[in-house]
């Protein structure tokens, strides 16, 4: 009973808590701009379906892939175990599923230890592989301080998580010589194996201790992880789902287009429509392009916080693999940090961020004097070719590329900037139709 | 060579089968202009009428929108489609993959609609129909050939085997690099990189790739982008290799095995 209260404080309180700071990051990503989702409902699924539920593009790389499938397939099957807590901690009963399910509990609870068991050996490798082997995308700069520890930090919760799950089961196995009336009989492939040899011996007293510290450290782990998720790259667990769903289905040449410039130009070019409203001269310049979170779309924003800094974008960039400082992980590193920074401040309530003072701090009344720039140098958003290597890369489906080209509409249309080099390029382009200065006719070919 | 413009055609009130979009590199560039040239002879040979714009063909916008700068690529793109609609074009065919792209995926959102290939495509399609036919098989015997794939054709658009195809009717031994597909290495001239000096850094990331594809021990290189052959060339330049590698244009390696289908 006493044991069924706290249970249930602890959970309200953790799953409370996880709400509050997913409300958060949710706002967050609606500090992006509206974008209207486009395109079939099926195709969108299908996305969903093979890239985050199936894990496709993850096999550009076999040997994580298969690490990360181990690791995937166990969480995804553990969540069996998880119901089967809450049941038993709200209750009050132990092992609950057992009556249901009968014979096939074993071979339930057989199958969630066996991936366990193979979840640990990737887990193990995966902190070999970040921390022993030198595997450059794990080692840029802007993995430095927290995204390193964060990243560790994942890989030794699980590891403490898997232990707690096999103390919970091995000293079960044992217990059930002793008091068979609570600890009815199992047969669980791992643990009716490793049990005995690990606990057999011990007293009925510690056994009980220890069967609970592994039953309370597994269920407290996992609130612990539910909370430690929105503030780290792991959050990508669950974002991945919606990122692969939302994720824009045009052909990756294909730049979005601004229908606000196209349909200036065109009355510029008295292409029109004619019955349009004659534009408002006093209005105030509209910005173009993004150099905030909050001019660039809800889309990019969400794909910033499905980001699990995994690198595979930067290490097929023709850019940083020619030592230059653009990473487009860094780009989407940055985008997620200025979020949060954004967010937090519109919260603190202080009117010093309002643009208006007398109305409430929202997306479109904020003003800290600062933008994405304070995180991106124009040297980085200069050297990107456009090549879509990372976005071909990306297992989520995050587009680096368009917040780069976002950025780069924001340097030349609002703010009149970019590189020098440009200007005669775009010269030749406006005064004679053309990318090139040199020659005098498009027909001078012909001659040979 | 004797070329006709859309607006001969329409003098005569008539309308060629295809239009070949030649672009600015085709156009200006010396070295790109070959490739123009020995793509132009292809369609001659196989008996396509075909037509240019001419000087009436402005820059599609691609290198202006990719810097940023979408007023200038609004004003040049929405100026073609309105020359392309008024001659009532349809069918389109271009050597370069950026004007490709941006006609195939980005005219029509302004209101162009056009049936675009590149030319890769339509040399694969005739090669298969048989309307060139390649006799000249001694010049690229035991020759080493890698292709490398453009930004633009490749992931952008999808189009990975058709210009393997037409490689393969040639008689030498295509070789792949390590990234190639889907994970090609980009020459490092897209995105409006062409026009503008690189950031700082190690290494220029056309040498980067030509040095994958020097690894290899290829003779030829074999490009399907005006940019991808400039950057390649220059990298093969840059490594002092220019005596022993070549790098052509697809147009360039059918057109030197070519003899005209009898009867057409």
């Amino acid at each position: 009973m006493v044991q069924s209260i706290v249970f249930a404080v602890v959970a309200l309180l953790a799953l409370g808590f996880a709400y509050f700071q997913f409300s958060k990051v949710r706002a967050n990503i609606l500090l992006g701009k509206d974008e209207e989702v486009k395109g079939p409902v099926a195709e969108r699924a299908k996305n969903t379906l093979l890239v985050a539920f199936g894990q496709k593009k993850m096999f550009k790389r076999i040997v994580p892939a298969v690490l990360h499938l181990m690791l995937y397939v166990a969480f995804v099957f553990t969540q069996i175990e998880l119901i089967e807590i809450f049941i038993d901690g709200i209750f009050g009963v132990h092992r609950w599923f057992l009556g249901p399910l009968g014979g096939m509990y074993n071979f339930v609870i057989s199958t969630i230890e066996v991936l366990s068991i193979l979840a640990f050996v990737a887990t193990v490798i995966f902190l070999i592989r970040r921390n022993v082997l030198f595997i450059p995308r794990f080692h840029k700069p802007e993995m430095q301080g927290w995204p390193k520890l964060d990243a560790n930090l994942i890989l030794v919760f699980e590891l403490i998580l898997l232990a707690c799950i096999f103390t919970m089961n091995g000293t079960d196995v044992v217990l059930q010589d002793q008091d068979p009336d609570h600890y009815r009989a199992t047969n669980f492939a791992v643990s009716g194996l490793l049990g005995p040899v690990v606990f057999g011996g011990m007293d009925a007293s510690t056994l009980y201790v220890l069967e609970r510290v592994g039953w309370w450290g597994h269920i407290l782990m996992v609130f612990v992880f539910l909370n430690y998720l929105p503030k780290s790259k792991h959050l990508h667990i669950l974002l991945a789902f919606p990122n692969t769903y939302f994720a824009r289905l045009k052909p990756k040449g294909q730049m979005l287009n601004m229908p606000e410039v196209m349909n200036e130009v065109k009355s510029m070019m008295g292409l029109g429509d004619p019955n349009a409203p004659e534009p408002d001269m006093t209005a105030e310049l509209p910005e173009f392009g993004a150099d905030d979170v909050t001019e660039m779309s809800w889309i990019d924003v969400l794909g910033a916080y499905s980001c699990t800094e995994c690198g595979r974008c930067t290490a097929v960039c023709p850019a940083n693999i020619t030592g230059k400082k653009l990473s487009p992980r860094k780009i989407v590193m940055n985008v997620r940090d200025r979020a949060e920074e954004i967010g937090d401040k519109i919260r603190s309530g202080n009117t010093e961020f309002a643009e208006r003072a007398d109305e409430p701090l929202s997306r479109t009344n904020f003003q800290d004097g600062r933008n994405l720039w304070d995180y991106i140098t124009r040297e980085e958003i200069h050297a990107c070719t456009t090549c879509n290597a990372c976005v071909e890369a990306c297992p989520v489906l995050i587009n680096p590329l368009e917040m780069i080209n976002k950025m780069r509409r924001h340097e030349i249309l609002t703010e009149a900037a970019g590189p020098a080099d440009w200007r005669p390029l775009f010269n030749s382009i406006e005064n004679q139709q053309r990318a090139w200065s040199v020659g005098t006719s498009r027909t001078e070919w012909v001659k040979g | 060579m004797t070329v006709k413009t859309m607006a001969e055609f329409a003098g005569e009130d008539k309308a060629p089968e295809i239009l070949f979009w030649v672009g600015c590199a085709g156009s200006f560039d010396d070295r790109a202009q070959k490739v123009t040239r020995a793509f132009a002879e292809i369609l001659n040979a196989a008996g396509i009428e075909f037509a240019i714009l001419g000087d009436e063909e402005a820059c599609t916008g691609d290198p202006a929108r990719r810097a940023g700068n979408e007023f200038l690529y609004q004003m040049v793109a929405l100026q073609n489609i309105e020359t392309l609609n008024m001659y009532g074009v349809k069918k389109m065919v271009t050597a370069c993959p950026h004007c490709f792209n941006t006609i195939k995926n980005e005219y029509p959102a302004l209101g162009g609609h056009y049936d675009i290939v590149h030319h890769t495509q339509l040399l694969q399609q005739l090669i298969d129909d048989g309307r060139i036919k390649l006799t000249d098989t001694t010049t690229f015997k035991g020759k080493r050939i890698t292709y490398h794939d453009s930004c633009y054709l490749g992931r952008a658009n999808g189009i990975y085997e058709a210009p393997r195809e037409v490689l393969r009717s040639l008689d030498g031994q295509l070789v792949e690099m390590k990234r190639s597909r889907q994970n090609g290495l980009c020459c490092g001239a897209g995105g409006a990189q062409m026009w503008k000096e690189d950031e700082p850094g190690d290494k220029r990331v056309n040498v980067e790739r030509t040095d994958e594809a020097l690894s290899l021990q290829a003779d030829v290189i074999a490009v399907n982008c005006p940019f991808c052959l400039t950057m390649m060339t220059d990298g093969v330049a840059a490594r002092e290799k220019q005596g022993e590698v070549m790098v052509y244009d697809l147009s360039e390696l059918i057109v030197s095995g070519l003899r005209t289908a009898t009867g057409e």
